[in-house]
This record gives structure tokens, C-alpha cells and sequence, in this order.
């Protein structure tokens, strides 16, 4: 018997013009789970992060978290149900300060802002400094984001998005950009740190070294339809992945 | 991170009591100017709190209208000659009037934003241009007022304003800094940066920017009802966009970090105004436009940034 399913997504359909982006899409995420969403360019993995996040709405459908049906929220009544998402380019405030990014995401994180309370209170200091430390980014505290290298922002914008303590962490694209040799150090880190926490995180990956190591489950997309839904090892070895997602297959055909 | 808000309540206590003393050693001319810079310094608080989260108000005017008007009829009409009473009631109506039209303007960025302000601004103009009861364009006077109850004396009068003004102004920006460094602050800043990442981290962008509509409404009323009662005369021009642009101009030359360079390039303004006016009778905005590219040239952000950035060098 299974558990019942965290993220519930039925029949999502999404198009852009003619351009179909999301097909018949059905997924259901139990509570824990890693699971590693991959495809080529435009196969419609990040439409789909964007529905589940609420900056896109299915054009039919329904997405339910915990039972809830969160289709035709806003992203920001999304997040305060528990649902935070990092982006493929950081999504950062570049004039600010390392620390004071983390204040602003606790501040935003807060019910109810106050026009008293200092942004700097002790409360947000504490839990930011124990955040960035976890994230091993306690050394670029005080520097500004747009001093920083592309990893370090990589994982501050993660580190961002684990602020409000989400039962759910969307992670788009988290090693792109970033050398080979800083990839799996870096995904080590956001891993160890996600292994404190109870919950259940996805995320689109393009390097298949990466998502047999940390992945629990792996649901490829095509052409805005899914493909293969299976542990990284049978889903690697699936045909229709092999053809369009890995290029395998079209590599040995070119050879033979 | 910021300064504690003992440390903020002494600076304020004190630079309130020194400019209260050295009101008494200026002379008329530059009490009244002084009095002007403080009241119009006040409107210009309001727009840098907008800028702080990425946008400009042209039509800042509108407010310091509607406080101004609302003080000139209080008195008139009602017989209210409190000048505290009147300078509030004129920031209270001056949000109130506003308030319906804060979620509308809070949906909107950069020029558009701009616009809409302006366009508000040019109808409140063109009411009262039209309005008779209100004077027509000509508007109407009013007389002394008074404090706690007691009338001001001749040789007072004018020191009385400037000490009210100068304390309006160092308590408003008391309270819009211990607005800037609590969370709602920091989230309008965020704003600025990347609108996007406040909604997916939970924060609502359009209540924080129709919030500060609505506090840049209430420091633009006080302004209007203490330029008026400086005065004595109100009229639609308090509305127009060209006294809308001057509240522009000083929060620039200000830049967004530091309240005390509001209330400093608001008396620059003036300064610059009397100064040119008197040596350059019909060529003081020519003046004031190379004023404002010399500034934006050597320090593009504002005067503030001159102490603002020596303090972050001094952190360690």
C-alpha cells in the first residue's frame, strides 16, 4: 500500500500557441521522495515546475498538494503552503548583501510584515547565519550577491528558498552553469543539507551522473508528455529516454 | 546591521534641539525658506520611499494639494487653527482621498507608474482650476494659526512654523527610518531588485507598494498643510506637474539611503531657487538643471550616498 502522495498532479495540459508543453501530464510525489525530472530543452520539465509553482496556470487539470487543490493560487499563497523553488538562473537581489538576501526571504517568509521590527532582529540573524552555515556560505555573509561566483550564488538561491522550512523544494536546474568539478561537492552540500530536513524535493537535471547518484526516482518528459517514470536505473535504460533524452540510442544508430 | 533604535532616538532628539536653537539665530528670509524646505522635504520623503521600491511618483503634487486644501478649509470653514491639527488632518485626508486608487497604482512599474501619478495629479489640478468654492485658480488665503491654543505673536510667527516644520521633519524622518530597516522595509528595496523572487518567497509585492502609496500620501499631505500654513494662500499650482517635478528633483539629489539628505537637498532647492531668483530672475530652473547634471554626473546615487557609503566602509 502506498502512502498518500505529497503532490498530487492530474491530466495537466498546457499550451503555448501550438507549441504543446504539458500533455496529459499525471504525477503523484509521495512525502520524502528525490526525484530527478529530466529531458531535453523544451521537453517541458520546467513548465512543469512553473504550474506546480503557480507562475503558469494548466490550461486543465489539477494539482493538489496534501489534498488541497492549489491550480488557481498565486505563487505566493503556493509558498506559504509549504512549496518553495529554486531557478535555473539564481533569482538573487544583487545589490544586497549575502545576509540581508537571507532576511528579506525570512521577512517575505513572516504572515504578517511589520513596519517596526527591524529587518536585522536577532531571530532572522540567527536562523540566517545557521542556514548559510549549513550551506557552507558563512565565509560571504557580508559580500554583495553581485560579487559572487556563479556556484555561491547557485546555492544561495537555494539556501533562499529553504527559508520558510517547505515541505516541498522544487530545484530547477541546480548544477547548471557550474564547472564539472564543482558540480557533485555542490550537490553533495544541497543533499546533505536537504537529509536534515523532512522533505521531499525534485529536481530537472540534465547531467544523468547526477541523477543516478542522488536521484530516488526519475520521470523523464518528451514533447510535454512523460515518458518514463521509474528508479534512475530502469528509467536510464528505457528506450523512448535512451532515443530522446540521452541521445543514446540515435548516437549507436549514427555509428552502426 | 542597522543602528539601534536608542542610538536613532538620541540623533533625532538631538539634530531636532539643534536645529530649534539655530533657528533662533537665523533671519526671517531664511526661517521662511528654511520652513518651505522642510514642509516640501516632507513630499520628497514620501517619493524616496516609493523609489526604494523601484518606482517615482511625478505626481506627488496631488497630495501636498489635498493637504494643503484641506488645512486653508479647516481653517476657513471650520475654525480649526491648530497648526499640529491641521498639519495631520492634511496628511490624514491626503491618504484617505488617495487610498481608493493605492491597489490600482500598486499594480504598476516604471513609467507607467509615473504616468498614472501624474495623470492623477493633472485631474486633481484641472478640479480645482475649475472648482469656485475651492477660489478657482486663483485659491484663497488663510490666517494665522495657532499652537495648543495660543496665538502666535508677530516676531514669532515665522520661528514658531520653522520649529514646528524642522520637528515634523526630523520626527517623520524618525519613524520612515525605523520604516526602512524593519522587515516591510527591506522588502521594498527587495522589490526593487527582483519583484518575482518576494512572491515565491511569500511575500505580497502589491500590498507593500500600496502601503507605501499610502505613506508617501500622508508625508505629501503634512507638506502641503505646512507649506501652506507657511504661506497663508493656497492655489491648484500646489497640483501642478511642474511642482510635482520639483519634489522629484530633490528626492534624486537626495538618493534613496539617507533620510537627512531629503531634508539637506530640499533646502538646496530652496537655496538654489531663492538665490537664482534673485540674481537670475527668469533663468532659475536653467541653474537648477546644471545643479542636478553635476550632481547626477559625480554622484549618481544622490547625496546620501556621500556618507551612506562612508559608513559601509567603515563596517568591518
Amino acid at each position: 500500500m502506498t502512502s498518500k502522495a505529497l503532490l498530487s498532479a492530474k491530466n495537466l495540459q498546457k499550451q503555448f500557441g501550438a507549441v504543446v508543453a504539458a500533455q496529459d501530464i499525471c504525477i503523484d510525489i509521495q512525502s520524502g521522495e528525490r526525484v530527478s525530472l529530466i529531458g531535453s530543452n523544451g521537453a517541458g520539465k520546467t513548465t512543469f515546475v512553473n504550474m506546480i509553482t503557480g507562475y503558469l496556470k494548466p490550461d486543465s487539470g489539477v494539482i493538489e498538494l496534501d489534498n488541497y487543490d492549489i491550480t488557481a493560487l498565486s505563487p505566493r499563497q503556493i509558498t506559504h503552503l509549504g512549496v518553495a523553488r529554486s531557478f535555473q538562473i539564481p533569482q538573487l537581489y544583487p545589490a544586497l548583501t549575502v545576509i540581508e538576501n537571507m532576511l528579506v526571504a525570512m521577512a517575505c517568509h513572516e504572515n504578517k510584515l511589520s513596519m517596526w521590527r527591524p529587518s536585522s532582529n536577532k531571530e532572522h540573524l540567527a536562523r540566517g547565519a545557521d542556514l548559510l552555515h549549513r550551506f557552507g556560505l558563512s565565509q560571504h555573509s557580508n559580500r554583495r550577491v553581485k560579487e559572487l561566483p556563479g556556484g555561491i550564488r547557485k546555492l544561495l538561491d537555494i539556501a533562499l528558498a529553504m527559508t520558510g522550512s517547505p515541505k516541498l523544494l522544487l530545484l530547477d536546474e541546480p548544477t547548471s552553469g557550474v564547472s564539472a568539478e564543482e558540480k557533485f561537492p555542490m550537490m553533495d552540500t544541497i543533499m546533505r543539507v536537504l537529509g536534515n530536513e523532512p522533505l521531499t524535493a525534485l529536481f530537472v537535471e540534465h547531467d544523468m551522473d547526477i541523477v543516478r547518484r542522488y536521484a530516488d526516482r526519475v520521470i523523464a518528459f518528451y514533447s510535454g508528455r512523460i515518458i518514463a517514470d521509474a528508479s534512475p536505473e530502469q528509467a536510464l535504460a528505457n528506450d523512448d529516454v535512451r532515443r530522446y533524452v540521452t541521445g543514446e540510442l540515435r548516437q549507436e544508430a549514427s555509428h552502426a | 546591521m542597522h543602528r539601534s533604535i536608542v542610538s536613532l532616538t538620541v540623533i533625532t532628539v538631538f539634530t531636532a534641539a539643534a536645529l530649534l536653537a539655530l533657528g533662533l539665530a537665523l533671519p526671517k528670509w531664511l526661517l521662511f525658506m528654511c520652513t518651505m524646505a522642510f514642509a516640501n522635504g516632507l513630499v520628497s520623503l514620501g517619493i524616496m520611499l516609493l523609489m526604494r521600491g523601484g518606482v517615482v511618483a511625478f505626481g506627488q503634487g496631488l497630495m501636498s494639494a489635498i493637504g494643503g486644501y484641506t488645512a486653508a478649509l479647516m481653517f476657513q470653514k471650520l475654525g480649526v487653527k491648530d497648526a499640529l491639527l491641521l498639519t495631520m488632518s492634511g496628511g490624514v485626508t491626503a491618504m484617505l482621498i488617495t487610498a481608493p486608487f493605492a491597489p490600482l497604482l500598486s499594480r504598476y512599474r516604471g513609467i507607467f507608474f509615473s504616468m498614472l501619478t501624474l495623470a492623477l495629479s493633472m485631474v486633481g489640478y484641472g478640479i480645482l482650476v475649475k472648482t469656485e468654492s475651492l477660489g478657482g485658480s486663483d485659491g484663497f488665503n488663510l490666517g494665522r494659526v495657532t499652537l495648543f491654543g495660543q496665538s502666535l505673536a508677530d516676531a514669532w510667527v515665522g520661528y514658531v512654523l520653522y520649529a514646528i516644520s524642522a520637528c515634523l521633519a526630523c520626527l517623520m524622518a524618525y519613524i520612515c527610518r525605523i520604516y526602512f530597516d524593519s522587515t516591510r522595509g527591506l522588502i521594498t528595496q527587495a522589490i526593487r531588485e527582483n519583484e518575482l523572487r518576494v512572491e515565491y518567497l511569500g511575500g505580497s509585492v502589491r500590498h507593500t507598494m500600496a502601503i507605501n502609496f499610502l505613506i508617501a500620501a500622508f508625508l505629501g499631505g503634512c507638506g502641503g498643510a505646512m507649506a501652506v500654513m507657511a504661506l497663508g494662500h493656497i492655489d491648484p499650482t500646489f497640483s501642478y506637474w511642474t511642482t510635482s517635478g520639483e519634489f522629484v528633483f530633490v528626492a534624486i539629489l537626495a538618493g534613496t539611503q539617507s533620510v537627512v539628505a531629503i531634508m539637506l537637498s530640499s533646502i538646496i532647492l530652496e537655496a538654489v531657487r531663492s538665490f537664482s531668483s534673485a540674481y537670475f530672475p527668469n533663468t532659475w530652473q536653467l541653474a537648477l538643471g546644471i545643479f542636478l547634471l553635476v550632481v547626477i554626473r559625480f554622484l549618481p546615487h544622490g547625496l546620501g550616498s556621500l556618507w551612506t557609503r562612508t559608513t559601509r566602509k567603515e563596517q568591518p
